[in-house]
């Protein structure tokens, strides 16, 4: 294979003797044990595409001739800014999204990568993930983005029906995809994952012309895939997401639990503590959106920060709710307790009697382990939490306030 | 700076279309321009008065009996009545002919839109014929059933009627319900064939029709184009020729017959008159037959068509009469006025106004309460036939419960409160007035009396307790091209109508009558009778008292919880079609719970309809990554406060709009 190998710089060649050792790895459920406030996800965004997808509301882009060289410049910049503003020590997984990322040339992810090794700390076992299209990534441009430093690829198959592919607007074809993957595999075996559609119009037992996705049939669809991923080993560890052997995805698993996360590029989005700059409140982060204007703003100012919003404690445990039940773990008391540790997951509701009724229908548990949903609460998960949000706020607002502790 | 004021019991429109006819005569006081909306305003632009050149009062006493008629024009929808009236009064100088007069008489905007007068009008014509000056009142009538009691009391003061047909499309239902209200009344008809002018024209056929089904000779038809104005003039010589001058006497003491009455916020009621007998001038005191409450005329008139004040009104005459009444139930419909000290028998055929038809109004957001109020307070002062009573629902909030004489009656009232108030509404399922004779001892001491009028099912007593009940019906016409006449039976045979009549009123179409259940018409039957023949087909009813009927109580259940908003009365034989209707509407608007969800209707403990929703079997956003966090809480936040207002029925979570959607009334009405 013709890689790049002269530019492969220093991070990019640990990471492949790294690579080497990944499956005797443990599952990723807690990282390190690092303090949270120390280390971060960092999600880059490559905001440009061949060509815009039927269903996608994504930031993105269908340019008239990219000039990647600033672009890569900009990304790198501000990934240094905003590494430096939130004084993370360790970044924990880098994510390629988009977009397209596949479209941009793997020197772009190599420097950026360069770059938060140099500014942070970029272990060699950190997880690394590119966002591919089939078409845009043929084996050989697969393999230059594996000596760029990525180990993980998230192939956009959403579907193995040609005509679904046309309806969606995809540019591959179900043989391209397959191909891709069977590529996929062979360079980073055991650390591919692809995306999946359901509910498609036309995706039916059988082909009517049913405009809108029918819940019912989306419904059965659902029950259906995971129960038959269950079959074959899948463990589903999280709504719609599910891994063999314990090839879970480190970087999406931090947004789960809450951890912090850096973004990087235009529209992204993250959430941290800016450290560097004294701050001691966690900020929801959104970049500007458009990518020239990004640009712009990075090269004046190093970032392209649009907006901050500090989320305050109780904002913060909404999100620790939500997103943590998404999981198959769930919230337990430990992880609970990082963010709240006065007030716990049983005095918030253990008490309820609305609570106790969805106990009973058996669709959420709450025990010694945590606050988690079963198999069947998991599916209407939304619903669960029009009860036990508004809990949660009242358990806020009824507690008895106490000073605050130190940590 | 001053504007004419109009006549209309209902008043947003009223000023407007007048002001011509007070330029050209010249004969209005000054007075201040009441406040208005906005379409009335702007239509009184373009007819605005021009200068006051006649002001001194006309002496009444020169138009002696036998040179005064007073008659009516009657005619189905669209038929032409309006325009008729329009050219007569240009025919007799009442109104400027250089001016594009269109339906004068007709001011209200549901009524232009519509094609239909609501509100009857009166205009006093002066006309020469043959070298003596005659005094012909035009009392116009409303041009609907659901009025039939008005049109009955404004028929009572003339003496014949002007019958309007059109040449193309002959007889229709409106015009047998009208022709037999003017034939009881015993006054002359004379049939007009309007329209002439038409490319599918056919007054021959229209004259055989009339000859067959009234029984009036084909030479008395007058063949006119009141667009064109063609042969108009013959119209008011046969009103000369052939209806007879009212029999009354100057002599005797007054008796006045009060045929409409209007508002005036700045004057008081305005009460349309039509003198029996006697006369009347300002200073008299009068008392109301009715109320027996005694008053001091303050200013007689005739109407041209606005008021322009006499020295008095003489037997025989019509006019109007403001006598410091407050209120427009001062001055019902059909009373009889007569000089204090001075009482006559009162004239037949009193009824205070009886609604027929029922429906909860509410605001669509309960803070818009107060304002609905006042708009539904300004148009009720000038319709008495509505009635009001407060009301409340669990699902709708704080309303009303209206009575409306007819289902027009109720949709023009409706409109008129979204165009001239702007008040948007729900207005929910029409209901109608059932009764029960109660057997019950306790029951008949509890109301006092063997036979109540239920309006709210929560009163509908027990069949234990009644020895029957009793559904108003209607006396239903439908005249329709033979070719529909089969799909038309059918229609009425699911109605419950019983057939009284078919006849042939020309080769091809038909004349059914059928008795109705009212209930059964209230909803949508005429926009199926109108589908089913492609809008050929015509229908008119009139009232028919009450037959027995075997009601039952319908309760719709949640998981067996009792939804009382939605209790209904139905006849037997409906119940479960009824019951399936509102199953099924409201299975549409439930949204899934982590449960499911029976809806059943119920009559006492039988179940008779049922539908499911089923529990939710995934409720989850597939996909929720960094990026999406922000919105996906927002989201969740916004459901979880909306879930605070829902309604709890057991433990089913019911949003507000899905009783909305059950109980008001189906738009595509």
């Amino acid at each position: 294979m013709a890689l790049p190998a002269a530019r492969a710089r220093g991070w990019a060649a640990a990471v492949k003797m790294a690579q080497r050792r990944r499956h005797a790895e443990a599952p990723r459920g807690s990282p390190s044990r690092a303090p949270p406030g120390s280390r971060a996800a960092l999600y880059v965004h490559w905001p440009y595409c061949e060509k815009r997808c039927s269903y996608c509301n994504f930031n993105k882009y269908i340019p008239r001739g990219v000039e990647e060289a600033a672009m890569r410049s900009c990304l790198v910049t501000e990934a240094q800014t905003l590494l430096r503003l939130s004084g993370v020590q360790r970044v924990e997984s880098v994510f390629f999204g988009g977009g397209t990322p596949s479209l941009a040339s793997p020197n772009t992810v190599a420097a950026v990568l360069e770059a938060v090794d140099q500014i942070s700390h970029l272990p060699a076992d950190s997880e690394v993930t590119l966002e591919a299209n089939p078409t845009s990534a043929p084996g050989s441009r697969l393999a230059a983005f594996g000596a760029a430093g990525v180990n993980r690829l998230s192939i956009g198959l959403q579907s193995l029906d040609d005509t679904e592919l046309q309806l969606l607007g995809r540019t591959h074809s179900a043989r391209d995809a397959l191909q891709t993957l069977a590529e996929a595999r062979r360079l980073f075996p055991g650390r591919v994952s692809v995306d999946l559609m359901l509910g498609l119009p036309a995706q039916q037992v059988q082909r009517g012309a049913l405009p809108a996705p029918d819940p019912e049939l989306a419904a059965e669809m659902y029950q259906e895939g995971r129960a038959m991923l269950r079959e074959v080993g899948f463990r589903q560890y999280e709504v719609s997401n599910f891994a063999r052997n314990g090839a879970l995805s480190t970087h999406n698993w931090t947004y789960w639990q809450c951890g912090q996360y850096l973004g990087v590029g235009p529209g992204a989005h993250g959430r941290f503590v800016p450290q560097g700059a004294g701050g001691h409140t966690r900020e929801a982060r959104i970049q500007t959106l458009e990518p020239d204007n990004w640009m712009k703003e990075v090269m004046l100012f190093g970032h392209g920060t649009r907006r901050r919003v500090p989320l305050g404690q109780l904002e913060l445990l909404e999100e620790v709710l939500a997103m943590g039940l998404r999981t198959d773990v769930g919230i337990t008391h430990q992880h609970w307790q990082q963010f709240e540790p006065q007030l716990s997951l049983w005095d918030v509701f253990g008490a309820s009697q609305e609570v106790k009724a969805l106990l009973a229908q058996g669709l959420l548990l709450l025990d010694h382990r945590g606050l988690r949903c079963s198999w069947e609460g998991l599916a209407v998960l939304d619903s669960l939490l029009l009860t036990l949000l508004p809990r949660l706020q009242e358990a806020w607002q009824q507690r008895t306030p106490s000073p605050v502790q130190g940590g | 700076m001053w504007a004419p004021m109009g006549r209309g019991r209902w008043h947003g429109c009223a000023l407007t279309v007048w002001a011509t006819a007070a330029a050209h005569r010249g004969i209005l006081e000054p007075r201040p321009m009441p406040t208005r909306g906005a379409a009335a305003k702007s239509r009184s632009q373009d007819r605005l008065y021009s200068s006051a050149d006649r002001k001194e009062k006309i002496d009444m006493s020169r138009f002696s009996v036998e040179n005064i008629r007073n008659f009516s024009i009657i005619a189905h929808v669209d038929h032409g009545k309006s325009t008729l009236a329009d050219r007569l009064l240009e025919l007799t100088g009442t109104i400027d002919k250089t001016k594009n007069n269109k339906q004068v008489l007709d001011k209200l905007q549901v009524e232009r839109e519509r094609g239909i007068t609501v509100k009857a009008q009166t205009a006093s014509l002066f006309y020469n014929y043959e070298g003596k000056q005659y005094l012909l009142n035009l009392i116009d009538t409303p041009g609907h059933v659901d009025f039939s009691y008005e049109v009955s009391r404004s028929l009572s003061a003339c003496q014949g009627v002007l019958l309007v047909v059109d040449a193309n499309e002959g007889i229709q239902a409106q015009t047998v319900a009208n022709f037999f209200l003017a034939f009881e009344a015993q006054l002359s008809v004379i049939p007009v064939i309007n329209k002439i002018d038409l490319k599918n024209a056919d007054p021959e056929r229209v004259e055989k029709q009339i000859e067959k089904v009234f029984d009036i000779p084909t030479d008395e038809c007058i063949k006119i184009s009141a667009k064109l104005g063609t042969n108009v003039e013959r119209v008011l010589q046969a009103v000369i020729e052939r209806i007879p001058p009212p029999k009354v006497h100057r002599k005797n003491p007054l008796k006045a017959l009060v045929f409409d009455s209007t508002f005036d916020q700045y004057r008081g009621v305005i009460a349309n008159v039509a003198l029996f007998d006697g006369v009347v001038s300002k200073g008299d005191k009068i008392v109301s037959a009715h109320t027996k409450k005694i008053y001091e005329v303050n200013e007689v008139g005739v109407l041209n068509p606005n008021e322009q004040p006499t020295h008095k009104l003489y037997a025989g005459q019509v006019g109007y009469l403001i006598a410091g009444m407050k209120d427009v139930t001062e001055a019902q419909i059909g009373d009889t006025l007569y000089l204090h000290k001075q009482p006559v028998e009162p004239l037949p055929g009193f009824k205070s106004a009886k609604p027929m038809v029922f429906a909860g109004m509410y605001p669509i957001d309960q803070s818009e309460y107060n304002n609905l109020k006042s708009a539904v307070e300004k148009l009720t002062i000038n319709d008495s036939s509505v009635t009001v009573h407060r009301d409340s629902s669990l699902a709708l909030g704080a309303g009303w419960r209206l009575g409306f004489l007819g289902l027009l009656h109720m949709e023009v009232f409706n409109q008129r409160l979204e165009q001239e108030y702007n008040a948007s509404v729900i207005l929910t399922t029409p209901t109608v007035p059932y009764k029960a004779v109660l057997s019950s001892a306790k029951l008949i001491k509890e109301y006092r009396e063997k036979e109540i009028t239920i309006i709210n099912p929560a009163q509908f007593p027990d069949k234990s307790k009644v020895t029957e009940y009793l559904e108003p019906v209607v006396l239903g016409t439908i005249i329709t091209p033979d070719e529909y006449t089969g799909k038309i039976m059918m229609l009425c045979q699911a109605r419950r109508a019983v057939q009284k009549n078919m006849v042939y009123i020309d080769q091809n179409r038909v004349m059914l009558k059928y008795l109705f259940p009212l209930n059964e018409i209230v909803v949508d039957f005429y926009d199926s009778l109108k589908s089913l023949s492609s809008g050929y087909a015509s229908f008119d009813y009139e009232d028919a008292g009450y037959q027995t009927a075997e009601l039952v109580k319908m309760d719709i259940l949640l998981n067996g919880n009792l939804v009382e908003e939605l209790v209904t009365i139905v006849h037997k034989d409906k119940a479960h079609s009824v019951g399936k209707a509102i199953c099924e509407r409201l299975k549409d608007s439930l949204p899934r719970q982590l449960f499911e969800i029976a809806i059943q209707a119920a009559i006492g403990s039988k179940i008779i309809a049922r539908e499911t929703v089923k529990a939710y079997r995934k409720n989850v956003l597939a996909k929720c990554y960094g990026g999406d966090i922000t919105r996906k809480m927002k989201l969740l936040k916004r459901q979880a406060e909306g879930k605070k207002k829902l309604r709890k029925i057991g433990n089913i979570e019911v949003p507000k709009d899905a009783f909305i959607k059950v109980l008001r009334t189906q738009p595509d009405k």
